[in-house]
Order: structure tokens, then sequence, then C-alpha cells
């Protein structure tokens, strides 16, 4: 079954908040996880693990730096996961 | 120039006998004991019981995200030093005159341990990021650093039970030499777990009276097992006297000497005829420019095991001074 990209965003919002303590409210497609989110490289990696197990999907080391904002994680796990 | 004199300006603990140090005082004074059966999957495998847990468990005060990035022993170094820091009326400061020297004995055991588990049952890219930094016996010591943003340095002493009384020493001495004006400076320990347990059990240094767990911990008793095992940490803010006086600091004491020196022995027995002891206390003596006519109190290490104590006390008997005259105290209408 694809996912939706609005089911997508709300499980990133729970792992995100349960990682770095970021007040699911605050995030949103646009927000950058770093500049905006203030998410560290330490707790990126806890967060693309979570998602990987949550989703049942891949994401390659390599992408993990080409996603900067949200838009860009949900988008691809959407994208792995059809 | 004279030598540049420490003292103690604030005080932080979270202990077996209270979250903070009023009411670990409180309690300590009116002898209640933080002793108490440890849960069944600690102990199953051994013949102790009992165990000293802090009695706050950091989750009552402190943050849900901020404990998972955190070892036990790392929560203990945060709960204790934002105590002592606010105690000491957290003081203006530069911080490349802040330090931080913050020691444990064994560092993040439980992290280690449990992220084995982790790697074993669910595979490695299930292993935390955090796990090194939260598993490194430095790890308390810099979380406390990165807190209060301390730049003159972040130290940890590794000295099995003298760690902490170590931390406090090299504190001293950077405040002496002019490193800092300020060091947060203490010990902490988390290593309440079936493996390192079983390890202590393994030596046969653990006391075994599990029918009696508040009555278990009794240096120079006839009838000591053994120690037991507790957990937390204590930490104080030393402070140049200087600095302290000119901001109207309440000041606790003054740190005025220190002695160390090592047995050359044994890994764990103490020496029975050596003069480690003696020697670091006449050096201490010396570096504070007192005599042994001037000491009111001795801490021992007082560890309740058949040997330690008999060395310890055995030593004092013989060899100080010090002791000699606290023992004038002991009698009556002296």
């Amino acid at each position: 079954m694809a996912l939706t990209h609005d089911a997508v965003l709300a499980g990133i919002k729970e792992i995100v908040e349960e990682v770095a303590g970021i007040p699911a409210a605050s995030i949103e497609m646009g927000k950058n996880f770093t500049d905006d989110l203030d998410v560290d490289s330490l707790s990126m990696v806890e967060v693309v693990v979570a998602a990987e197990e949550r989703f049942g999907v891949k994401i390659p080391d390599e992408q993990v730096t080409e996603l900067k904002t949200v838009g860009d994680a949900v988008n691809f796990i959407v994208s792995q996961a059809k | 120039m004279s030598r540049r004199r420490v003292v103690v300006t604030g005080l932080g603990a979270t202990t077996p006998l209270g979250g903070d140090v009023p009411t670990t005082w409180a309690h300590l004074i009116a002898g209640k004991s933080g002793v108490r059966t440890l849960p069944e999957e600690i102990t199953s495998q051994l013949n102790v019981a009992i165990g000293a847990p802090v009695a706050v468990e950091p989750s009552e005060v402190m943050d849900r995200v901020e404990m998972r990035r955190l070892d036990r022993s790392e929560q203990f170094a945060l709960i204790a030093s934002r105590e002592a820091w606010k105690d000491a009326g957290a003081p203006e400061i530069a911080k490349e005159r802040l330090g931080v020297v913050i020691a444990s004995g064994i560092g993040g055991v439980i992290t280690l341990l449990d992220s084995y588990d982790t790697l074993k049952t669910k595979g490695a890219r299930l292993v935390s990021p955090h796990t090194v930094p939260m598993l490194m016996p430095n790890g308390p010591a810099a979380n406390v650093g990165l807190e209060l943003g301390a730049r003159a340095g972040v130290h940890t002493p590794v000295s099995a039970c003298a760690s902490g009384a170590e931390a406090v020493g090299y504190a001293l001495e950077m405040i002496r030499t002019n490193r800092a004006d300020i060091i947060v400076a203490g010990g902490v320990e988390a290593a309440i777990h079936a493996l390192p347990m079983a390890g202590f059990a393994s030596m046969k240094a653990l006391s075994t009276r599990n029918d009696a767990p508040e009555k278990a911990s009794r240096p120079y008793d006839l009838n000591r097992d053994g120690f037991v095992l507790g957990e937390g940490g204590g930490v104080l803010v030393l402070e140049e006297y200087e600095h302290a006086k000119a901001r109207g600091a309440k000041i606790y004491a003054e740190i005025a000497g220190q002695g160390l020196t090592s047995d050359g022995y044994h890994i764990a027995a103490p020496d029975p005829e050596g003069s480690g002891v003696t020697r670091a206390i006449a050096i201490a003596l010396a570096d504070a420019g007192l005599t042994p006519r001037d000491i009111v109190h001795l801490n021992a290490h007082a560890t309740s095991t058949p040997a330690g104590d008999v060395a310890e006390a055995m030593h004092f008997k013989k060899h100080s001074v010090a002791m000699l005259h606290m023992l004038q105290y002991l009698q009556p209408n002296q």
C-alpha cells in the first residue's frame, strides 16, 4: 500500500518530536532539519533509522545528506514506498 | 605573590538518601540508610540482593528528550551540577576562566552493556549514534562543561574509589596555577547493573546481608561482610578566594591542601605495611601548612570490607598522629 504524503509527514513529526524534543506543531514540509529545527547530526541519524523502521524503506547514507528539509524526507520516503 | 587560595561556594548532590543536598544531609544526620533490595533482574544470578540506588530517579527532574541522550552517570552529573551552580549563585564569569573536573570510576557502563545487547539482538544499524558520548568516562564532565560553556578545561580523573576526591584535588591545582577562577568539581557513578554487580560479587567484595539491607554497610564493625554498591553524584563549586569574596559569595570551606600517593602493592588490596596513607596525610598537611593537632575530622575510606577496614584502622592507629589526636575527642571530659 502506497504511503501518502500526509501519513509520512505525520510519522516524521512524531519521530522528530521523540528524538529531538521539537514540538510536532512546528515541524512543516518547508523546515530545514539543521537550520530551522536544530536537529544535530547525531539526532539526524536517529531520525533516519526510526523512519526506515517505521515506513519499511531504505535511506542510503549518501541520500541522507540530500534530505535538507522535512519535505525532502517526506518526498523521498513516499517515492521509495511505492 | 602569595599562593591563590581555593574555597567551596556551592554544593550539589543526588544520592541514595536524597535528590539534593539538604535532603541527603538531613537523612544522613538522622541515621537513615539508602540501601534497599534491588530488582530481581539485576541480582537473580547473585548471592547479593541489595544496593543503594538514588532516592530520586532522574526522570522525576529531567526532560525526557534530554535524558535519552545521556547515560545515567551523565544525568547524575547534570542534576548535581545544576544544584551546586545555583547554590553558588550562578556566578558571572568569563567562560575562559571556568572549568569542570568530574570523575567517574567506571563511566557509562550501563550504556555500554545495553548497547551491546542492542547490537546482538537488533543489529548494528540500531546502535544509537549517542552511544560513544554516553559511555565515555569523561561524558559526565563533558556534558556539564557544555551546559555551562566552560572553556578553561574539562577533565576526568579515573582512579576507582578515589576518583571523586582526585577530581577535587585536580580542580584545586587548576585554580592555584591560575588556569581558572571557578571549577565545577565532583564525582559520579552509575553502575548498578547485573554485570558490574557480578564482578564485585565475584571479588567477594559485596555484603550479602540481604535480610537487613539498612544494616549491611557497617564499616569497622566486627560483623562487617563487604560494601554495598551505590550510585549517585556529588559536585562542588570551587572558587578562588578573592573572586568569591569580591562577589560576596557564601563560603562553606577552604581547600587548604592535598596529598596523593600510591601503594605500589596490589590491584585491589591495601598494603598492610605500606606508608601510602601516612605519606598522603603528611603531604596534605604540609601543603596546607597545618599540623596533626589542627585536625578535628578524618574522613576514612571505610569500605566495610573485612580486609580494607583492618588495614585502614591499623594504619591510622600505627602511623597517624592525627588519628591519635582525634581519639582524644572521643574520650569523656576532654
